[in-house]
């Protein structure tokens, strides 16, 4: 007889209970967080109804700070503590910021990780960007009142390895569990293809704030396959206001003193470029050096100085199309995104190289947060848009230093993830143990010229005489783009153990060091905060082994079907404790306990597709 | 159904080097539907190990199954006959000779007619060494000789390349 499920108000084991999943487009100039309500998905607003979250954070002291437009309002005023186009810094060491003085606060650092300088200390663009997400994420927990299930977080799909890595550790120090990173390209494909019901091959032009892509989808029923993708992730509408910028301090005959002259000059060269787009001429009006200046500009003179930014964007479209292997002809429609592509120079640059006009029915600063939160509310078990799949690709080759700094491809670019390649490596010396890789991402062939991304070290591999270990080291890139490396000995079967040195982020113990110091020093508020999320964690494995059960419960026999219903129980009942650990344990019972039964559906869900087909066929 | 499967079973597509490039893309689709990794969010740890392996072996046998050179490859190995390009390359006199032309003429090329002149000739040799796989392979099962023929189409493909790298550079 089946025993009756009595659960405790709020621990309701009800699989279908809604969970709150949020699609956040984090980006250079302003971020969004948008969620599927009633079935439609929309950006949610703040306090006030503003949708738009600038990515600011201003560091008044060591306690306080300021983030969005409270920190954008101060940067006048405070320069140097105001912390804005952050997302140019991620994955990025001191050397790759160009320009650095266009910058009007100090980044320092060394090898490796980049930091700014403020009155809060040092400061990692991971850690302040995860200011930014968990304002955000507090937005959504205040919109639904409930806890923030996970979400989808976009980044530019040229974004590389590294840069992806910082995103999502910004994201943990949020306290926001990532379901999915996604491409912005993608993620305004899909908000575009499901509004529209669009089939066919389309070309989606993506120009930042900070980055631009250009990624070639193939939609069809449901499924965006990206078929290539291109980009700059150090190009965005940022550059086009440096040069307007210029423009003004060349026409003026001044020149820029110290960080207030230069805030006051961005922000009046972003208002002026904005103007331009529907007026022909503007007048800048700006304060430099306590005295009041007017230069009048018009848009021809805006538009020929930033030409050769626009011819690069072209350029990555042209290389695009040619991976893809298409004619500009046989796509269906260009989508325009990003709040850049309002300036009337892309359209016309776009029009021409493709020789139609491009789509603009949709929102470009939206779009993305739209699309990221239709993927969460389907990643999240929410329903909806059921049949929709992302099959996303690399957007750079990755390789592995080899003698005298060559570069030997081990993933092309382009590659549908998630992917995985196989190399053997063999020892040189007799009885060495260890052996140490260098994994870089990028298109050319010397290590010199490529972006490095992280050093490998493999330990543990058993002693033997040189040239007689074969180590099998495979390289796997997961559906979020990011890189883990395993490696077996395969003559003994040992497994080789992998420690992992990223080039320009952090390491896994620095993460954990920057989540403790950032929960308070205050050792009670540590132990509950560890406590709620096991318990989320915990919840999160009643609901995924209930759906489980309820879709293929009848592979299990009576026996399985005990052992899985006692560790439910022993984790419900593990639940009310208050120490963490104790949560934590019962948790991974349950995961280890239901890992038989996963594969086994697994393979049941393939055979099922193989012989729904071949009854097809028949 | 299996991770250790062939390609060919995987895909539920006969083991012939003649294959219709649509229904390998559905099947991809169809396939990809059931084991991605996103259908199984909300699933726990252990779901999306297993479906990121079967999602990554997938996709292998796509990247391999739709190009021809990988394709012929892979069934030379099946039948025992490995292509091994990285140690054995060597190749018939008549081939290199013809290879040393198109060489000299992609150095000397001046216009992007000769250019195009040059694409055209190098993709019909391809087109040709693609029909002798179909012969070697599915109808006569001479798959010594299909080894030198998938060797004669990557140094085809190398050059071609070329010639696009060479287009590229006029076209900025």
């Amino acid at each position: 007889m089946a025993l009756l499920q009595i659960s405790e108000p709020g621990q309701a084991p009800d699989p279908h209970q809604r969970r709150v999943a949020v699609g956040i487009d984090l980006g250079t100039t302003h971020s969004l967080v948008a969620s599927v309500r009633n079935g439609v998905a929309e950006c949610l607003p703040d306090s006030e109804g503003r949708v738009v979250l600038p990515s600011a954070v201003r560091y008044i002291d060591s306690e306080r700070r300021q983030i969005g437009f409270d920190a954008l309002d101060a940067r006048a005023t405070d320069p140097a503590n105001t912390i804005t186009s952050v997302k140019r810094l991620m994955g990025r060491g001191l050397a790759d910021i160009a320009n650095r003085d266009a910058l009007s606060y100090r980044i320092g650092g060394e090898a490796g990780m980049l930091r700014v300088h403020t009155a809060a200390g040092e400061k990692s663009p991971v850690e302040i960007s995860a200011e930014i997400l968990a304002t955000l994420r507090y937005r959504a927990e205040d919109t639904f009142d409930d806890e923030l299930h996970g979400a989808v977080i976009t980044v530019p799909a040229y974004f590389d390895e590294g840069q992806r890595q910082a995103t999502k550790d910004a994201a943990e120090l949020a306290g926001i569990h990532v379901l999915r990173l996604i491409s912005e390209p993608t993620a305004a494909a899909i908000a575009y293809g499901l509004d529209n019901a669009s089939e066919g091959v389309y070309a989606i032009y993506d120009l930042g704030g900070g980055t631009f892509d250009i990624s070639i989808l193939r939609l069809t029923q449901g499924v965006f396959e990206v078929v290539a993708t291109g980009g700059d992730s150090a190009l965005g509408g940022d550059d086009y206001d440096h040069a307007l910028a210029d423009l003004v301090l060349a026409e003026s005959g001044l020149t820029v003193q110290d960080d207030v002259d230069r805030a006051a000059l961005m922000i009046a060269s972003r208002r002026a470029k904005e103007a331009l787009t529907t007026a022909d001429a503007v007048t800048v009006s700006l304060e430099l050096q306590g005295r009041r200046v007017d230069v009048p500009l018009t848009r021809a003179h805006f538009e020929a100085a930033t030409e050769s930014l626009t011819a690069r964007t072209i350029a990555a479209v042209r290389k695009a199309l040619r991976d893809a292997r298409l004619k500009p002809e046989a796509l269906e429609g260009i989508v325009l995104v990003g709040g850049a592509t309002r300036m009337p120079q892309i359209r016309d640059a776009v029009a021409a190289f493709f020789g139609r006009a491009p789509l603009t029915n949709l929102n470009p600063d939206e779009v993305v947060a739209l699309g990221a939160a239709i993927q969460a509310n389907q990643l999240a078990g929410n329903g909806g848009a059921d049949d929709l799949l992302l099959l996303d690709v690399i957007p750079l080759s990755l390789g592995i230093e080899t003698m005298g700094g060559l570069v030997e491809r081990i993933v092309p670019r382009n590659q549908t993830i998630p992917t995985a390649m196989a190399q053997d490596f063999t020892t040189y010396q007799d009885g060495q143990t260890a052996l140490a890789l260098h994994v870089v991402q990028g298109e050319r062939d010397l290590v010199a010229d490529c972006r490095s991304l992280a050093r490998f070290e493999l330990r543990g591999i058993p002693p033997m005489t040189a040239g007689a270990a074969r180590i099998r080291v495979t390289f796997t890139v997961d559906a979020d783009g990011l890189l883990s490396v395993a490696a077996r000995e395969q003559g003994s079967g040992v497994e080789a153990s992998v420690t992992v040195k990223p080039s320009y982020g952090l390491s896994d113990d620095q993460i954990a060091t920057m989540l403790q110091e950032s929960f308070s020093t205050a050792q009670q508020d540590m132990q509950a905060r560890a406590l709620v999320e096991a318990r989320v964690d915990a919840d999160r494995m009643l609901m995924a082994t209930q759906s489980a059960l309820d879709a293929d419960g009848g592979l299990l026999s009576p026996e399985e079907h005990a052992a899985i219903e006692a560790l439910r129980l022993a984790l419900r009942e593990a639940m009310a404790s208050t120490e963490a650990a104790v949560v934590e344990a019962a948790t991974k019972a349950l995961a280890d306990g239901t890992e038989a039964f996963a594969a086994q559906r697994m393979n049941q869900g393939i055979a099922r597709a193989l012989s729904g087909r071949q009854i097809e066929s028949l | 159904m299996n991770l250790q499967d062939t390609d060919f079973e995987l895909f539920a597509v006969p083991a012939t080097f003649a294959q219709e490039r649509k229904a390998l893309d559905a099947r991809w689709k169809e396939l990809q539907r059931e084991a991605h990794p996103d259908r199984f969010a909300s699933q726990g740890a252990a779901a999306q190990r297993i479906a990121m392996q079967w999602s990554v072996r997938i996709n292998e046998a796509y990247q391999r199954l739709k190009d021809p050179v990988q394709r012929a490859s892979y069934l030379c190995e099946l039948h025992g006959a490995p292509v091994n390009a990285e140690v054995n390359t060597a190749m018939p006199g008549a081939f290199l000779m013809q290879q040393m032309e198109w060489r000299e003429a992609l150095d000397d090329v001046a216009t992007s007619e000769a250019l195009d002149r040059l694409q055209v000739e190098v993709e019909a040799a391809r087109e040709q060494a693609l029909a002798a796989l179909e012969a070697l392979i599915d109808r006569k099962g001479d798959y010594l000789a299909a080894v030198q023929q998938v060797r004669a189409l990557m140094f085809i493909e190398r050059f071609a390349q070329d010639i696009e790298n060479k287009s590229d550079q006029w076209g900025q």
